[in-house]
């Protein structure tokens, strides 16, 4: 005995394709400003500029040694003839992060507040964490078309989970003397949320972020088959010309990307470290210094 | 002991107090009253019972320790004060007002101006500063910035914490993140200041330092304290009464003394085991009235007394007058000779010479040693010079014997 679920898939994207083709266009219409807009003002900043800011966000945040590999590898990017398909797919990456942390967050925060909510979404997270990324690239692109917009869509559907669930679970690892204390000087829910919760889950929230910047990378990458662009661009032409040189390129220029990221990103949940932190330390150890010896 | 709820010294009144943790309070709470036991309950509903039936009366301004072994309920029972955790049944009234009735905006209200909480690990929020977590409930509140940084300064001195202000949590020692705990606590002006275990995380000599901290401030401005501690030492050492609990229920509510002297079964008995009782102890509390009293007055002979002593057996007796005051001692032999010369008085001249009264306030490391030297038992007086008893070495011995 066999099921065609396939089928009911089928009438059921052509029922969405059929009746909600106004709601559709509107979701691709935001998605487009945004990737469009991020992608337009990454393209236009002078490529040096570009590196410089790399660098600095590198030395402020992360410390001087990383400066010198962040300078390096970009100048190799540039050099490899890969600085805007790599600012493209960093555009990608920006638009489909904003967006699964505009959804993701909330969603996470709701998940925390509610064990039924959590009980619902959690099921879905997994279907979509799981599902084969090229799976959803169908409807995507039956849904918006070839390009930017359903990439960035795709993305984000394979890269929200993270945010979603270290979101929730950030929350609801804060301690319940912090809940109790909140609770005893007389918070409200949301001054809960917003004084006591969010601030003391903001390691693990930042975690998940991290985490959906690198899934949304890995992802951009298997977008460009339905148009995306940028350096998936380079990658796919390397695949369909069995071209080994040109693939790897390609790949060298997604691992530079997302290390300079992961390691910027990392660091935001983090205290300042680095360079900067050199300069501010003798003034921030002091009174720690006599609150040891008082 | 009884209060009516008008009584106005009354502050927090406690009444007929159930909490049941599990999934059926209400079907475990109609078993409970039906008689059954906690494990019968327990197995029929899957429902613990923290809190069993407690009535106690919390008065303004004193401090009042909950005291009882882990598991007795005692957290709870405190919680129950500001409804961190919701009653099952019962009323918890804070100055008439029944905190179990109160909206939520009430008890947000009640929480930001009239009771607040210190916490065992001291729950300081990481991510603040010193001065930004004593302004907290300040900042709740809704005060505007620079008035609650006046304000939690203030209190910052107030608990001996200056030049901190900066600093983070985790750069400070226990004892100065309870003393940030406190200063939180204190900002908003509370009437009722609620501590959970408040310095059980702390080392012992810290800790004594900061009960004598609470004891001062307390001094300072009055407030009700509510105490929550499984130290008996630091129970007998700042509250004013304790209230023990077991197993949920409230065995025992009284002063210091009287939960010494009078302990309401073993389980309160157990808990002075380790304590050095000749601290505890004052020479009234242990004063016995077993002596043989004989009143001064005109015309009553001597003779009358010798053979009062003789029928009880005893050596000595103790000569009041008619107002109950302490005159003096004598033994058989001394009234013997002073009665054979017939001279009038007989009692004041019959005195032993080398007995000295004990006040009662003395504290029984002092009586040890008097009592010890002395060959009779020691007459103990009140500050009005009034007889209250005596010590004999036996009840000395009895006495430090409690807590073996």
């Amino acid at each position: 005995m066999t099921f065609d679920i396939g089928d009911g898939v089928d009438s059921a994207v052509n029922y969405i394709l059929d009746n909600f083709s106004p709601l559709l266009d509107l979701i691709a219409a935001v998605i487009g400003a945004v990737t469009n807009g991020i992608q337009t003002v990454l393209l236009a900043t002078p490529m040096t500029l570009g590196i410089a800011i790399f660098v600095l966000l590198s030395l402020w945040r992360v410390g001087f040694g990383f400066a010198l590999f962040t300078a390096a590898s970009l100048w190799l990017v540039d050099h490899m003839g890969l600085w805007s398909a790599m600012m493209e797919t960093l555009s990608l990456v920006l638009a489909s992060t904003l967006v699964a942390m505009l959804i993701g967050l909330p969603l996470g925060i709701a998940m925390a507040r509610s064990d039924r909510v959590a009980a619902i979404v959690r099921p879905i997270l997994d279907l979509m964490q799981t599902m084969p990324a090229f799976v959803y690239l169908i409807p995507a692109a039956m849904f918006f078309g070839l390009g930017a917009v359903p990439g960035t869509i795709a993305t984000v559907i394979f890269s929200m989970p993270p945010v979603v669930r270290l979101t929730n679970l950030g929350i609801r690892q804060v301690h319940v003397e912090f809940i109790e204390a909140g609770n005893a000087f007389g918070c409200t829910a949301s001054q809960l949320l917003f004084k006591v919760q969010l601030p003391n889950a903001l390691p693990s929230i930042m975690t998940g972020i991290n985490q959906t910047i690198m899934l949304s990378l890995s992802m951009v990458v298997i977008a460009s088959m339905i148009g995306a662009g940028g350096i998936g661009n380079t990658v796919l032409t390397g695949i369909q010309r069995l071209d080994v040189g040109t693939g790897f390129e390609g790949g060298i220029a997604v691992v530079i990307l997302a290390v300079i990221l992961d390691r910027i990103t990392q660091s935001l949940g983090k205290e300042r470290a680095g360079f900067c932190r050199l300069l501010f330390r003798r003034q921030a150890q002091q009174p720690t210094a006599s609150a040891v010896t008082a | 002991m009884a209060t009516t709820e008008s009584d106005p010294t009354v502050k927090i009144s406690i009444k007929d107090v159930f909490k049941i943790f599990g999934e059926q309070p209400e079907r475990a709470l109609e078993l409970l009253k039906a008689g059954r036991t906690k494990p019968e309950i327990h197995a029929a509903t899957g429902c613990t019972i923290a809190v069993n039936d407690a009535s106690f009366d919390i008065s303004a301004g004193e401090i009042f320790v909950i005291m009882g072994l882990s598991g007795s309920g005692k957290s709870t029972m405190l919680r129950l004060i500001n409804r961190l955790i919701e009653p099952t049944s019962g009323a918890i009234e804070i100055a008439g007002r029944d905190v179990a009735q109160m909206s939520r905006s009430e008890l947000v209200a009640l929480r930001r101006n009239d009771v607040s909480m210190v916490f065992q690990s001291f729950a300081l929020l990481p991510n603040r500063s010193v001065i930004d977590n004593a302004a907290f409930g300040l900042e709740i509140a809704g005060m505007e910035e620079a008035e609650r940084k006046r304000r939690a300064r203030t209190v910052l001195q107030a608990v001996g914490l200056e030049g901190y202000d900066d600093s983070r949590p985790d750069q400070l020692s226990g004892g100065m993140k309870q003393r940030v705990g406190l200063a939180r606590a204190l900002a908003g002006e509370p009437t009722v200041l609620l501590m959970d275990e408040a310095f059980s995380a702390l080392d012992p000599l810290i800790r004594t330092e900061m009960q004598d901290e609470l004891v001062r401030l307390q001094s300072e401005h009055s407030r009700t304290i509510v105490f929550v501690s499984h130290d008996i030492d630091e129970a007998m050492r700042i509250g004013d009464r304790i209230c023990i609990m077991q197993n949920g229920e409230v065995v025992q509510v009284g002063t210091p003394d009287e939960i010494v002297l009078k302990p309401a079964n073993d389980y309160v008995r157990s808990f002075f085991r380790n304590v050095d009782v000749s601290q505890v102890f004052r020479a009234g509390d242990i004063a016995r009235k077993t002596q043989v009293t004989i009143i001064d007055r005109q015309g009553v002979s001597a003779a009358a007394a010798l053979e009062r002593m003789e029928h009880y057996d005893r050596d000595i007796a103790i000569i009041l007058g008619r107002d109950k005051t302490y005159h003096g001692m004598v033994s058989r032999n001394s009234l013997i000779e002073t009665t054979r010369d017939g001279a009038s008085d007989p009692y004041r001249r019959a005195f032993l010479k080398d007995i000295e009264p004990i006040p009662a306030a003395e504290s029984l490391s002092n009586v040890l040693g008097k009592v010890a030297a002395s060959a009779f038992p020691v007459p103990v007086i009140d500050e009005a010079n009034r007889y209250l008893g005596s010590i004999s070495k036996s009840t000395l011995l009895e006495t430090l014997d409690r807590t073996a």
